[in-house]
Formats: C-alpha cells, sequence, structure tokens
C-alpha cells in the first residue's frame, strides 16, 4: 500500500459519547444491520479505520478508510417486547458513515 | 431495501444445529473460492454483495455452497473471467456427459 492509499477519514466520535445510527435504507452492500437503524448507543470503543466495504463490494478501493465503532445498545431500546435483564446490551461494529452524534 | 440476509430479529423459529458432512462438491466450491480469492479473483465483499442480491426465494431455498456457487458465477461473469455462452456449454458438456450410459 501506499501512503496515498492508507488515508483515512479523522474519527469523529469518542467512547462513552452517545450516537444515533442513521434511519437511511440504501440499495447496495449494506453493513449496518436493518434492525439496529434509528437507535440509540453508546461508543464502546474505535476499533480502527478500514476501507469502507460498502464500496469493496463493488471493486471499488473503499478509500478514504472509514473509522469502525464498537456501539453498545440496551436491549430494552432495541425490541419493544424484550424479556431479558433491564441491563442487558447488544454491541455492533458500525462505520462511522452510519452514525450521527446524539 | 432490507435483503433476504438481513434477519436480526425477524421470526425464523429455532437455528437448526445439526451438523453435516460436506459433499465432494461442496468441498470443491470452498477450494475454487480460495484459488480464486489467492489469484485476486474474488474478494469477500463482492461475495456477499452476490449473495446478498439473490431473489428471496433462491436465497432462502439454497444451501450454503450453493449460495457460494452462484455468488462466484456472478463475480467471474461481471470480471470477464468466463463469458455466459462459455460457461452455457460447458454446463451443456456435463449434462450430456451426465446423462450418457
Amino acid at each position: 500500500m501506499t501512503g496515498m492509499e492508507r488515508r483515512a477519514v479523522p474519527a469523529r466520535f469518542r467512547p462513552g459519547e452517545r450516537v444515533a445510527v442513521r434511519r437511511a435504507d440504501p440499495p447496495g452492500h449494506i453493513r449496518t444491520p436493518f434492525y439496529i437503524r434509528g437507535c440509540v448507543g453508546v461508543v464502546e470503543r474505535l476499533c480502527g479505520a478500514f476501507a469502507n466495504p460498502e464500496e469493496l463490494a463493488y471493486r471499488r478501493t473503499g478509500l478514504p478508510a472509514q473509522p469502525l465503532y464498537r456501539v453498545r445498545f440496551n436491549q430494552c431500546d432495541i425490541w419493544p417486547d424484550y424479556r431479558g435483564p433491564a441491563h442487558d446490551t447488544v454491541d455492533v461494529e458500525i462505520y462511522q458513515h452510519w452514525l450521527e452524534p446524539r | 431495501m432490507r435483503g433476504p440476509h438481513d434477519m436480526g430479529g425477524l421470526p425464523a423459529g429455532p437455528v437448526d444445529r445439526t451438523e453435516h458432512k460436506h459433499d465432494f462438491w461442496e468441498k470443491r466450491v470452498d477450494a475454487l473460492a480460495r484459488l480464486l480469492t489467492e489469484r485476486k479473483l474474488r474478494t469477500t465483499d463482492e461475495s456477499r454483495r452476490a449473495i446478498e442480491s439473490l431473489a428471496p426465494d433462491a436465497y432462502d431455498r439454497m444451501s450454503y455452497y450453493e449460495r457460494w456457487m452462484a455468488a462466484i458465477t456472478t463475480i467471474l461473469l461481471e470480471r470477464g473471467v468466463i463469458t455466459s455462452d462459455e460457461l452455457g456449454r460447458k454446463m451443456e458438456e456435463v449434462r450430456t456427459r451426465k446423462a450418457a450410459p
């Protein structure tokens, strides 16, 4: 890889920040599960920056690399009929372009 | 568009955890996929996109390696590694050979 290819979008969020997943429904190869779109969670960690797989799927470079976060959600916030303990959470890895500040 | 693969949270019944021994053709599909990846003629992201693009009924009906094979076919046609005509003729040839007594 050359230096140019390693360029990445700067990380916008820090661990502990509240973020909302965009409620979007574009066609194509999408890496944000449908069920989590529109939900609000907390950034658990920044996993790094990676070539965007939604672009790689069409044989493009996926660059600049997109920051990928592990975001933690309360199960009760996602599933209206959730019957497990109130403190149950689920972690979902989401690329930055799918997240907005909350 | 919610693809047939993106089923998190939808009712789907219990997960079938039974294992089965892989058939020879399934091992060949796996080997073919690995070889194509090694030769830079296939990527995992492309393969996922091709599988997700299957018609919902085909996606549900096909087995794991049938989906992989469908994706390999799509990718090789898109990349121009093979043509539909070549593939069609080869399939005919194999069918005839298998039907022969």
